[in-house]
């Protein structure tokens, strides 16, 4: 078998060929070196495109008040300060150049009156902060690095003649297992061509994971089907640790109707354009729900919050704008309570506030979406929404600055695979930002590792490459076994039911049980056909990623006793400072998954003194504000923007 | 609120297929790719067929249903009564490799070839400064989600494989107009190129990408239409065509 397989050889191979992975493409192939590009689907396909809001970036361009400060305080507040304050002070910093830096790329953004950038409003963004193209912000940036690829493999014909002579796109290629040497170090990838079923080998000493997110584990989902966590999986069978995985991102507004496209999203947009949920009743509803952190932020009377589209200096924003966790578990309160849509969700409505002209200008696919897909004229009536899976902010722990995983030397990870940056909850507008930032990052702290090996290259035992195959072949040997979408649906149901937006501790044991049955039954699956774009024995190599990161979620939503952003405890309904200075870790261990504790470190004091001591004081322990001492924490903000 | 519907559909590869019928079920609201999709689940787990977002963002479920060129995803099942055969079928223009799933690398490789955006001389990062009006001529081409579907039913390549070489086809010309019209590229030969290198004179606006593109992107009358406009303007206008003779003029 090892005489046959095909081989190539990589100074760094990227995983994944969303935002996070062409960006670090880009900066490791500019740092000159090898650089190859595993894609599931086409490439240009990736999950990104699906990005609608825009880019968090504090430019200033609509709201000179604006700054990375802000910024950072915005993101921590929105992960309820379980954030990597390390990681959300980077991407505050740095997120400007990186949207700057894709206009030299081509991009082209909605502009200001004056030629710049335009800045839209967001949930929990103080400041319009998000660079958009009016609501396919994602496909434009996964466009315009697409373009940039290919214009660097252009540098490269003109240079040697061959346009993949230092950086190559393998579409539709699945990786299956990460290699590594007898210590652990990475030394490359194992995986299969989707097209011709035939087995590929990468030799590389960095890889890249930006696989992206998890959000097919579950059945109402945002995500499309290569949201299967392979990334995720892959680091924890390489030995890497994950981090805040018990925290999900519901997003609040789903398409609830029919129920073919029940999960697929409705941005964000429609209620930062001046969209409005409203129960049955008619009722907007979001002015009950305002927590206690967040109260004096945001408007208390409708009237209010209806000034501040037009006067956001001398106004509060509408609660209709608060984070994704507040506004999700709003929506579902009103469902049980009764008050819900005749589809099982709430109102939003955009078509009494607006005019069906600005409609069309600000949310034409939103529009378009619901024409072809439902039938409702979104300028005409309301359309209806609920809570669908959108992201996991939990990931692969890395090195805030290098985006190197822990304990895996050679491996790094960036984009919604990594985890800490957005901490117990993200902010609309932070992915693509995030992805950017640290894309860039992993890419350079890959050229970087690989500089400082020299000509050294890690050894992979032929005994792991014949492990590999036998694995992934291993379907097409059972007869008589499990239908592998049978078992992917009763895995998507379990998670939806039992450790979805509201958990409490019977039912997420209840889930680890069946989870426990499923990862016995997926030992024994059956597909027909052959190798050859086989749809069905590509989703049971998935599963086992699929059961492995559902574990992860079910183990430490059970640990974590509070509710905080992405976890919700029926049992725990109550935020508990106790529980944030500490991260849930998990690693493999046989053949399940176990969670540690982990102190989180102390933020630095030039970072808390953005924050005001008395919004410290509903975040950090009596003893860790004690700590912060007599002078950390401001008693006024510092930007003078009050709250 | 379900019905048995009856789907036929390719199977088959590289070296020949047939329609094979199916009995499917049809529930309320669905699209032809919940269809496919329980095929796959319940009757035939090893069909092939490419799909992302089912949501019409991603393009990758382009297919012909009943011989028009159309993303699944989008295709909704009451358009259809319930007693008519729905068949599907890969895209044409493009060689299958398995079922409803063909080799799409023509686009990548004509892709390639248009020189990419050059970005302003001495102009910074954050300093680019563009009107709203000017960007949105490109902006509508840059809704395009790369299905192919435009690629799929030209009548310049859809039946003459050996135009392939020479044609870029719909998707590139707006690719090279959407450059052409971005207020900051610093190139002015994307006409030339047109014309030249990608073959926009082979096009003789019959209209049929702009008929079956998805995004409702207007091809030919936006993009390839005012493309050619600017190939005669600079190559076979008299007036121009002197001063470029006579040196008044960078060609």
């Amino acid at each position: 078998m090892a005489a046959e397989l095909e081989t190539h050889d990589y100074d760094v191979l990227i995983v994944g060929a969303g935002g996070a992975g062409l960006r670090a493409a880009i900066a490791a192939r500019e740092a000159g070196l090898r650089t190859a590009i595993i894609c599931k689907s086409l490439f240009g396909k990736a999950h990104t495109v699906m990005a609608e809001g825009g880019i968090a970036a504090s430019m200033g361009n609509v709201n000179s008040h604006d700054s990375w400060q802000v910024h950072f305080r915005d993101t921590m507040r929105g992960g309820k300060f379980l954030n990597s304050w390390r990681m959300a002070e980077l991407h505050a910093k740095e997120a400007p150049d990186r949207v700057w830096e894709l206009e030299t790329y081509g991009a082209l953004f909605d502009r200001t009156p004056d030629g710049r950038i335009s800045q839209r409003n967001f949930g929990g963004h103080e400041y319009p902060r998000l660079a958009h193209v009016g609501d396919r912000t994602g496909l434009e940036l996964i466009r315009t690095m697409q373009q940039k690829i290919v214009s660097l493999q252009q540098d490269d014909q003109r240079e040697s003649g061959d346009p993949e002579a230092r950086l190559k796109v393998f579409a539709e290629v699945t990786i299956t297992d990460l290699l590594q040497d007898e210590t652990g170090t990475i030394a490359g990838a194992f995986g299969y061509f989707r097209e011709s079923g035939r087995f590929v080998r990468f030799n590389a000493p960095a890889v890249v994971l930006a696989t992206g997110g998890i959000g097919k584990s579950f059945k109402v989902t945002s995500n499309s089907w290569e949201y299967t966590g392979d990334g995720h999986a892959l680091a924890l069978r390489a030995g890497s640790t994950l981090v805040n995985m018990e925290f999900i991102q519901f997003h609040p507004t789903g398409m609830v109707w029919p129920p073919s496209v029940k999960g697929i999203l409705v941005t964000e947009s429609v209620r930062g354009d001046g969209g409005v949920l409203k129960n049955s009743e008619g009722k907007r509803f979001m002015f009950d729900y305002v927590p206690d952190v967040f109260r004096g932020q945001y408007a208390q009377t409708e009237e209010e919050g209806d000034r501040w589209y037009t006067d956001p200096d001398n106004n509060k924003r509408p609660p209709e704008l608060l984070p994704r966790d507040e506004v999700a578990r709003a929506i579902n309160s009103e469902v049980k309570a009764g008050r819900g849509s005749p589809h099982g969700g709430v109102f939003l409505d955009i078509a009494s506030r607006r005019s069906p002209e600005e409609i069309l200008k600000k949310l034409p696919s939103m529009h378009h979406q619901f024409k072809e897909l439902a039938d409702v004229d979104i300028t005409q009536e309301a359309m209806e929404v609920g809570p669908t899976c959108h992201y996991v902010m939990g990931g692969v722990e890395v090195d805030p600055d290098t985006a190197a995983a822990a304990r895996v030397p050679g491996l790094f990870a960036a984009g919604e695979v990594s985890g800490g940056m957005h901490g117990s909850n993200r902010l609309g507008g932070n992915s693509l930002s995030d992805l950017l930032v640290f894309g860039a990052r992993a890419g350079a702290g890959a050229a970087a590792y690989v500089r400082g090996l020299g000509d050294a290259r890690p050894i992979v035992p032929q005994s792991a490459l014949d492990e590999a195959a036998t694995t992934a072949l291993a379907p097409f040997e059972e007869e008589g076994g499990e239908n592998p979408y049978t078992l992917h649906q009763e895995m998507q149901q379990t998670m939806n039911d039992l450790v979805g937006i509201i958990r409490k501790a019977e039912e997420i044991e209840a889930a680890l049980t069946k989870l426990e049955e499923l990862k016995e039954r997926a030992k024994h699956l059956t597909v027909e056909g052959h190798r050859q774009f086989n749809p069905g024995w590509h989703l049971a190599l998935d599963l086992r990623n699929m059961l492995a990161v559902s574990e992860c979620v079910a183990r430490a939503a059970l640990l974590r006793q509070e509710s905080r952003g992405g976890h919700t405890r029926d049992d725990y309904p109550k935020m508990d400072a106790s529980w944030r200075g500490r991260n849930l870790i998990c690693s493999t261990e046989g053949d399940g998954i176990r969670v540690e504790e982990q102190p989180m470190p102390p933020m630095r004091g030039d970072l808390l003194d953005l924050f005001q001591r008395d919004e410290l004081a509903k975040y950090l322990t009596p003893e860790e504000l004690a700590a912060v001492g007599a002078t950390g924490g401001a008693t006024e903000a510092t930007d003078g923007s009050g709250s | 609120m379900s019905y048995d519907a009856k789907f036929r559909v390719w199977r088959g590869d590289a070296s020949g297929g047939e329609l094979v019928d199916y009995t499917v079920e049809v529930n309320d609201g669905e699209v032809v790719l919940d269809i496919i999709h329980r095929l796959q689940a319940t009757q035939s787990g090893d069909l092939a067929v490419r799909w992302n977002c089912k949501a019409g963002k991603c393009g990758s479920c382009s297919a012909e249903v009943n011989g028009i060129p159309r993303l699944m995803c989008m295709t909704r099942m009451s358009t259809f009564t319930e007693t008519e055969t729905v068949t599907v079928t890969p895209m044409r223009a493009f060689p299958v490799i398995r079922d409803l799933v063909t080799d799409v690398s023509f686009n990548y490789e004509k892709a390639r070839q248009i020189p990419a955006f050059a970005p302003p001389e001495g102009v910074a990062r954050g300093e680019y400064r563009m009107q709203q009006v000017d960007v949105e001529r490109s902006q509508e081409f840059r809704k395009c989600i790369e299905c192919f579907l435009c690629q799929n039913t030209c009548h310049v390549v859809r039946d003459h494989e050996e135009n392939k070489e020479a044609f870029a086809g719909p998707r590139f010309l707006i690719r090279a107009a959407e450059l052409d019209m971005h207020p900051l590229d610093a190139r002015d030969d994307r006409a030339d190129f047109a014309r030249d290198e990608q073959g926009i004179g082979m096009c003789n606006i019959t209209k049929c990408c702009t008929e079956v593109c998805p995004e409702h992107i207007r091809i030919t009358d936006n993009g390839i239409i005012p493309m050619k406009e600017r190939v005669v303007g600079k190559r076979y206008d008299p007036l121009v065509w002197l001063g470029n003779k006579i040196g008044r003029r960078k060609p």
